[in-house]
């Protein structure tokens, strides 16, 4: 569960570019919950992410995850309630590490790290029972180095990593952009499944409303750094893409420039 | 090259295998320039010259010189860390100031070690001459290092370093401090490079204040022809290139010195190592046929 509540972000502030990129977000997001978010560049969505990942520590108001005031952690030190997988595949992997130190790296994620061997005989097997699981034939590349990996099965790898060690919340961003259709459909799809199988807890980002739709239980759409849309339940299954436009036109009373940017 | 010059150089290529492992951890590992190294090598001979001839047993002071090296080496990360100044600006001014407080350390220039027993003692006189007591037991030490690096870097922490240095914020999104394994990398590092110098100092009698000159291209020099000579993607092989760099480069300096149709001279021991280097870094490159680049 994510509690925030009267969260603002203020980007270098008393400076000429000064820059309120979230004002008065208030949202509560229940256990088990799949939000999509949406909203035009520069809306705050990838704010809001970088607020709950710990990477932007807010200006002012509160976040908690799973009841613990998260609200000044820097990332490392809530890593074992979040998770999280990037848009550029390059950031949310080692590229000069091998699939299976990339795949240690992360189940010891939010635990203390020791001086036992990374990789033992079972967590190996544990690793390539997973990697298997993805149909890929990367089970026979495990020793190969990430940067050898295409976006997408390095995509694919990095929502494995996401659920290897256990966390509450899951932070997607636009984790699905820099795929080719194929495989931007595949990863949804595996989204989906480890979301389903792990009850997580999960926040995806996305530009395209169809994706914002078609997938999660609610849909938040994000403008000037304000949530100005929340639907869930018989209203969001009702919705259209076309409807989704009209009622974002509704809400902000004005049109919009760059519709082109928001169905793809 | 007499048999005795050889064997000087395999050991000096030995002692100075303990700068190449820590200059490998810093410049590969933790992709931290480190010119801290040209300190923490005379002060590691430093402290350990001072603490044999206070009487001290050589292996605990060779230890004290480690932990010496380690300080050095959190002087900078926190620099670096703490103070947000830029990673090899910080290793200067840490280099820099190593210098005035190993004269401190010293309260002279240099001091000589002559008949106190060092970590060697017990081994000459048990038959071997001594050309071959130095490099077998520096070499002996020098197995043992390669093996706990690598069994480190091979742990859950050295993982954790090796994604500090490749990619940070993929790194602190695995839940890993990156702040902490900078200091605990640099000062692993320094320490190593502080072994080293405590070593220099006990297989040549002596230590002095300007012996740490040039340390970091004496140690970046191991690490490329390492690399260069041992191409592979594993650690320990890496580990063992830097051994291997380290032992070649002095055998060419001993081999381009003393040769007498080169007609070269001790002083002209800098521009040999630079083109020692530039040859190691051009070697790859003509090795793909020229036209790659």
């Amino acid at each position: 569960m994510i509690e925030i509540s009267n969260l603002g972000v203020v980007f270098g502030r008393g400076t000429p570019l000064q820059k309120q990129a979230l004002s008065g977000v208030n949202l509560t997001i229940e256990e088990g919950a799949f939000v999509t978010v949406i909203g035009s560049n520069g809306a705050g969505k990838s704010t809001l992410l970088g607020v709950l990942a710990g990477d932007v520590l807010p200006t002012e108001g509160k976040v908690v995850i799973s009841g613990k005031n998260v609200t000044r952690k820097p990332t490392a030190d809530r890593a074992s309630l979040v998770a999280r997988v990037f848009q550029d595949p390059l950031t949310g992997s080692c590229g000069t590490l091998t699939i299976e130190e990339n795949l240690a790296l992360a189940a010891a994620r939010g635990r203390a790290r020791g001086l036992a061997p990374a990789l033992g005989k079972n967590r190996r097997a544990h690793f390539r029972e997973r990697v298997a699981a993805l149909n890929l034939g990367l089970e026979d590349r495990m020793q190969d180095r990430m940067e050898l990996l295409s976006g997408g099965q390095r995509q694919a790898l990095s929502l494995v990593m996401a659920t290897l060690a256990g966390s509450e919340v899951l932070l997607l961003d636009e984790h699905t952009a820099a795929l080719d259709p194929g495989m931007a459909e595949y990863v949804m799809e595996l989204t989906q499944s480890l979301v389903n199988e792990n009850r997580l807890t999960t926040l995806m980002v996305t530009h395209s409303m169809r994706q914002a739709l078609d997938f999660g239980t609610r849909t938040i759409m994000l403008h000037g750094g304000s949530i100005v849309l929340d639907v869930t339940g018989d209203n969001r299954k009702n919705l259209g893409v076309e409807d989704l436009i009209a009622m974002f036109r509704r809400v902000r009373g004005q049109n919009l420039d760059d519709d082109a940017l928001l169905i793809e | 090259m007499s048999q005795i010059a050889f064997w000087g150089a395999v050991e000096l290529g030995l002692v100075f295998s303990f700068v190449a492992i820590g200059v490998y951890l810093a410049f590969r590992v933790l992709d931290f320039p480190d010119l801290t190294v040209d300190g923490s090598f005379p002060l590691g001979a430093a402290v350990t010259a001072v603490l044999i001839l206070a009487g001290m047993n050589a292996w605990a002071a060779a230890g004290v010189a480690m932990l010496a090296g380690a300080a050095a080496g959190l002087v900078t990360a926190t620099l670096n860390v703490r103070f947000r100044i830029l990673n090899l600006l910080a290793s200067i001014l840490t280099m820099i100031a190593l210098f005035s407080v190993n004269l401190r350390v010293m309260g002279r220039p240099n001091v000589a070690l002559i008949n106190q027993d060092t970590m060697i003692s017990p081994f000459y006189g048990l038959g071997l001459p001594d050309f071959y007591v130095r490099p077998l037991f520096v070499g002996a030490l020098v197995v043992v290092a390669v093996l706990l690096v690598w069994r480190f870097l091979e742990s859950d922490m050295g993982l954790a370093m090796r994604a500090t240095g490749a990619n940070p914020r993929m790194a602190r999104a695995q839940g890993v401090k990156t702040d902490r394994q900078i200091y605990l990398g640099m000062a692993l590092s320094n320490a190593l490079v502080a072994f080293g110098g405590s070593l220099f100092a006990q297989t040549n009698g002596f230590a002095d204040v300007t012996s740490g000159v040039g340390t970091i291209v004496v140690g970046l020099a191991a690490v490329i022809i390492g690399e260069t000579l041992f191409r592979s993607r594993l650690l320990l092989i890496a580990l063992i290139g830097c051994v291997g760099g380290s032992i070649i480069y002095r055998i060419a300096i001993q081999f381009a010195l003393s040769s007498d149709f080169l007609g070269l001279k001790a002083s002209d021991l800098n521009l040999v190592t630079a083109v020692l280097v530039t040859l190691a870094l051009i070697l790859p490159r003509l090795r793909r046929g020229g036209a790659a680049a």
